[in-house]
């Protein structure tokens, strides 16, 4: 246990907790009233606006599935335009893996990361404000374009020529180009926060191997963030510079290339299955060892699986090109390379199922979820095998067998441990418990109704029906399957609902949780449901891998940060030695301005290239007012 | 799961047999050797999710007399246990990587072709260029292909605006068409057979209405068909059709499509030289009958909404000469 020297100013040492925590509730906690919320930098504060926006996204995107699945039903059906649909499925997939799966992992970090390493806030709080808003602004641009029938309609991947110039007429195309730009914006934000957090805010004591798995997890992911955007980023401005003021990258006549386009695009593309897929391995990691009794088998491993996941998925990118003429040598060294990554997704599979083997299972909503993750995302990382051989893709690229690829692997990889995950830490974050026996209706539902409609694809596929296709004819055998697909995807569609009604109910009268209802041994279990707006009470000592043992009694706490001002600690990399108090910044209203000026300025920007410069100085206004100093005193080491 | 579809994907697989555009429907040499492979992994991967969930099912169920909590013994077990299955992971994988390799190379064993066709996506439709040493013989067809049996076909793919994939599921793998490149697929067709294909890359508004058919004749047949298509278009003889040859050239048609033999030579549409010999007209839309072309004409944008033809205005007289003008097309 460490103390410092009392010092001249009111710190935590000695206080009573009950004086230390009105003084921290004073200093930490938001102003009431609209603007105070408006302007929060409570890390879990804007964690869950982004958590609410991300799943009513999902259902957006889900009610966006039941149309397609609606016209699907029946060969030359009529219900949607062909126009329609492309906007459709376009939206369904930018709003799906820009919207909600890739922001919803990243507010799980926002949320669990600060408490899971111990500090009070996460890094450049400010910051986080703003990445939500943008966030919120790229997402409402996306969704206005397409109540005004304007939305992109040229798929999720935005392939050149047909987003150019000459084969997309209007602005849509740039909508989508825009869009990814704002989520791009905000994910870089989280990354850099969490980065930061990660490495210099853990509790004193919790060195490299004690960080908790899903706190990896989101390292890794933060770091495939960091170096898959420039590709994206660059995509997106230049597939907007060819449309907007004529440059040719992309337009073959002029000696411009339409495939720079997939391999920039992909070069972020791939990686992002793993930016979205990776914390839900750190999810299964912490969620399984509360259930099974036990704790993690092959910690090291598991980590090591994650950050090879991370490099490899860097190398694997023209996975996705593989019908698009490739010089043969290049075929068989990415075939090699993507087949590779299912050896550690391999290792983290055989250590979840070590863990339970030694375990003794308490079969409660978040283990079933993750038992289901578990049976559903083997079938995608086997279909993920087979994809990655070149002849045998030549027959199932961009056909169904496709479509049900990636759902088994973004739905069975990731969501279902997403769902996993908000039953088990729904009581960390509301104090409420969720109801078992809705939560057992919305598991079979889900997992049955997932399959049922997810299955038949494969078959589909190999029966020759591409996806994107508005409509199919009736003379092709695929009617029936069709519309068994569409009916079961009302049974999924059923799943969800139960769900959404469970967490409502709950979030209003659910069971009181208690700090820790599933004796779990991570650290924002030790603080009360839901944690207050300062986190800890005292910072905690860490001194093994489960911080909180159940026979340790005590959490051992570290003493010494200011209660008069927004303090944090500040710890060394490796070993998280204690090296300096850092104030925190305060709320600001300033972040949210600034959104509002770089939301103005991209708009602005797909109508002219002057709004560049035009649109730079409300933000350079914006930004003087979020750094403008406070006259608050040196931080001390 | 698995087990709850398998009856109803038996019942698919076995009515998959009598479809024309089906992986599992191989007809074409490359097709036979995919469809292997397809099967041989497919295999593999169902024994390895049914050994997966076999264990999660065994470390699931209550055992008695187990103790919770890390014992030395058992971490060692399952030590061993992961590494041989990492390791089991590590040597599947290597033997399928092989075997994708090696029927990539046996896919490629082409040799020299006994026909190459020059292949135009555009959208949405598929122009069939036939190129030949002796100019005057090249012509070209829309969205039917014909070629010999057993003979060794060369495509080359090129895209006249946006990327577009050339996909025979029954013959050989999909392989895309690109703006500002040439690809080239060798095909056989081991049987003759008529074999339905389809654009794989999404372009635009009509993707889904964008098919062809491959139709795979022995060599008379062959023969026969291509010395028809060299002829140009055959003159009317009847008088309604007579006059819809002058409706034709009268009209916006001859601006878009080429008839060879008549004056009409437009490039943006398909060659109608021969449409009323092809199956379907508006690229698998609709067959060729009378009442088709009838249809199509009058109103091409609520067929097929969005696509290049405009709707040419014509009185009801017109529409029905012109209809029996393009049936005469033979
Ligand atoms: C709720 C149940 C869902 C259903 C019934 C469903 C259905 C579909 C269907 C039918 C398509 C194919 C459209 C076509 O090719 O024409 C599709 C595409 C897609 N889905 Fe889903 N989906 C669901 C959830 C999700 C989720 C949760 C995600 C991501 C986390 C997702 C990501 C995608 C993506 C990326 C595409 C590709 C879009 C494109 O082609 O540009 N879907 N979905
Ligand atoms: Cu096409």
């Amino acid at each position: 246990m460490k103390k410092d020297q009392a010092s001249a100013v009111p710190a935590d040492t000695g206080l009573a907790d009950a004086e230390v925590e009105r003084q921290l509730t004073t200093i930490w906690g938001s102003r009431p009233g609209f603007w105070g919320a408006v302007a929060s930098v409570d890390h879990k504060v804007i964690a869950r606006r982004y958590i609410v926006t991300a799943f009513i996204f999902l259902i957006l995107g889900g009610l966006l599935a039941l149309a397609m699945r609606l016209q699907l039903a029946q060969p030359e059906a009529r219900f949607i335009s062909p126009d329609r649909y492309n906007q459709i499925f376009t939206m369904h997939g930018s709003n799906m893996m820009f919207l909600f799966a890739v922001p919803v992992m990243e507010a799980i970090g926002v949320y669990f990361v600060p408490l899971m390493v111990g500090t009070r806030n996460i890094a450049f709080p400010r910051l986080n404000a703003f990445s939500y808003w943008v966030f919120l602004f790229g997402g409402v641009l996306l969704w206005l374009s397409f109540a005004l029938d304007t939305a992109p309609d040229v798929g999720w991947f935005a392939y050149v020529p047909l987003s150019g110039p000459e084969y997309s007429a209007g602005k849509r195309a740039d909508i989508w180009a825009q869009m990814i730009t704002f989520t791009e914006l905000s994910a870089l934000a989280v990354a850099v926060e969490i980065v930061v957090t990660v490495f210099k805010q853990r509790a004193p004591g919790m060195s490299l191997d004690r960080i908790p798995v899903l706190v990896w997890a989101m390292l890794v992911m933060s770091f495939l963030v960091i170096m898959a955007m420039p590709a994206i980023m660059f995509a997106s401005s230049t597939l907007i510079l060819d449309r907007l003021v004529g440059t040719q990258f992309y337009n073959p006549a002029e000696g411009g290339d339409a495939l720079l386009w997939q391999h920039l695009f992909w070069f972020f593309g791939h990686p992002e299955v793993y930016i979205i897929f990776l914390p839900a391995v750190g999810m299964v990691s912490t969620i399984l060892p509360a259930f099974v009794g036990r704790p993690l088998f092959g910690y090291l491993p598991l980590v090591m699986a994650m950050i090879a996941t991370g490099v490899l998925s860097f190398g694997l990118w023209v996975h996705h090109m593989f019908t698009v003429g490739l010089p043969r040598l290049g075929e068989s060294f990415f075939t090699a390379s993507s087949m590779a990554i299912s050896i550690p997704a391999g290792i983290q599979i055989f250590c979840w199922l070590a863990t339970m083997w030694a375990g003794r299972p308490v079969f409660r909503t978040p283990l079933l979820f993750v038992i289901g993750f578990i049976a559903t995302f083997v079938i995608g990382g086997l279909t993920g095998v087979m994809v990655a051989s070149v002849p045998f893709d030549t027959q199932v690229h961009d056909t169904y067998f496709v479509v049900a690829h990636f759902h088994y692997v973004l739905i069975g990889g990731a969501v279902f441990p997403l769902i996993a995950a908000i039953y088990y830490w729904f009581p960390k974050m509301t104090g409420r418990m969720m109801s078992e026996r809705l939560g057992r209706w919305a598991f079979w539902l889900i997992f049955i109704g997932f399959h049922l409609t997810f299955f038949p694809m494969h078959l589909l596929g190999l029966l020759g029906m591409p996806r994107r296709v508005y409509t199919y004819q009736p003379e092709l055998p695929w009617a029936g399957l069709n519309l068994f697909i569409s009916l079961s995807a009302v049974l999924l569609a059923l799943g969800f609902l139960v769900f959404f009604v469970d967490v409502v109910r709950s979030w209003r009268n659910g069971l009181p949780a208690g700090p820790n209802p599933w004796k779990a041994t991570t650290l924002e279990w030790a603080t009360s449901s839901p944690p207050p707006s300062y986190n800890f009470r005292r910072i905690p000592v860490v001194d093994a891998r489960e911080a909180l043992s159940p026979n340790d009694g005590e959490l051992a706490v570290a003493s010494g940060l200011r209660t008069d001002r927004r303090e944090l600690l500040v710890t060394s990399v490796v070993e998280a030695l204690p090296e300096a108090r850092e104030s925190s910044p305060r709320d600001s209203v300033w972040p949210l301005w600034a959104a509002i000026a770089t939301a103005v300025m991209l708009i602005w920007s797909m109508f002219s290239p002057w709004a560049v410069v035009w649109g730079s100085i409300p933000i350079a206004v914006t930004l003087i007012g979020w750094f403008w100093p406070k006259g608050s005193p040196e931080d001390e080491s | 799961m698995k087990l709850r579809c398998l009856p109803l994907a038996l019942l698919i697989m076995l009515s998959g047999c009598s479809t024309a555009q089906s992986v599992l429907h191989a007809h074409g040499e490359a097709a036979i050797a995919l469809k292997n492979l397809i099967i041989f992994i497919a295999w593999v991967a169902a024994i390895i999710w049914l050994a997966v969930v076999g264990f999660l099912t065994f470390a699931l169920v209550p055992r008695r007399n187990h103790s919770a909590g890390p014992d030395n013994r058992s971490e060692r077990t399952m030590t061993i246990a992961v590494a041989t299955a990492t390791a089991a992971t590590a040597l599947i994988i290597g033997i399928l990587t092989v075997a994708s390799f090696y029927t990539t190379r046996a896919l490629n064993s082409g040799g020299n072709a006994d026909v190459t066709v020059v292949v135009r996506a555009q959208q949405w439709w598929w122009q069939f260029i036939y190129a030949d040493h002796d100019q005057t013989q090249i012509f070209q067809t829309a969205n039917e292909l014909h070629i010999p049996v057993g003979k060794t076909i060369r495509l080359r793919l090129q895209a006249v605006d946006v990327i577009h994939s050339f996909w025979v599921p029954s013959l050989a793998g999909k392989l895309d068409l690109i703006p500002g490149r040439e690809n080239t697929l060798t095909l056989r067709a081991e049987r003759p057979g008529i074999y339905r294909g389809q654009c794989a890359e999404f372009c635009g508004l009509q993707h889904g209405h964008m098919a062809f058919a491959v139709i795979a004749e022995d060599d008379a047949d062959y023969q026969r068909w291509l010395a028809r298509q060299r002829l140009d278009a055959a003159t009317p003889t009847e008088a309604e059709a007579i006059a819809g040859q002058g409706v034709f050239l009268a009209k916006q048609c001859a601006a878009c499509h080429a008839i060879r033999g008549t004056s009409a030579s437009g490039s943006t549409g398909p060659d109608l030289t021969h449409v009323a010999g092809r199956r379907t007209i508006a690229a698998g839309l609709l067959e060729t009958t009378r009442g088709s072309f009838a249809a199509w004409i009058a109103d091409p944008q609520t067929l097929k909404p969005g696509n290049n033809m405009p709707m040419v205005p014509l009185t009801t007289d017109e529409l029905r000469q012109l209809s029996a003008y393009m049936e005469s097309l033979r």
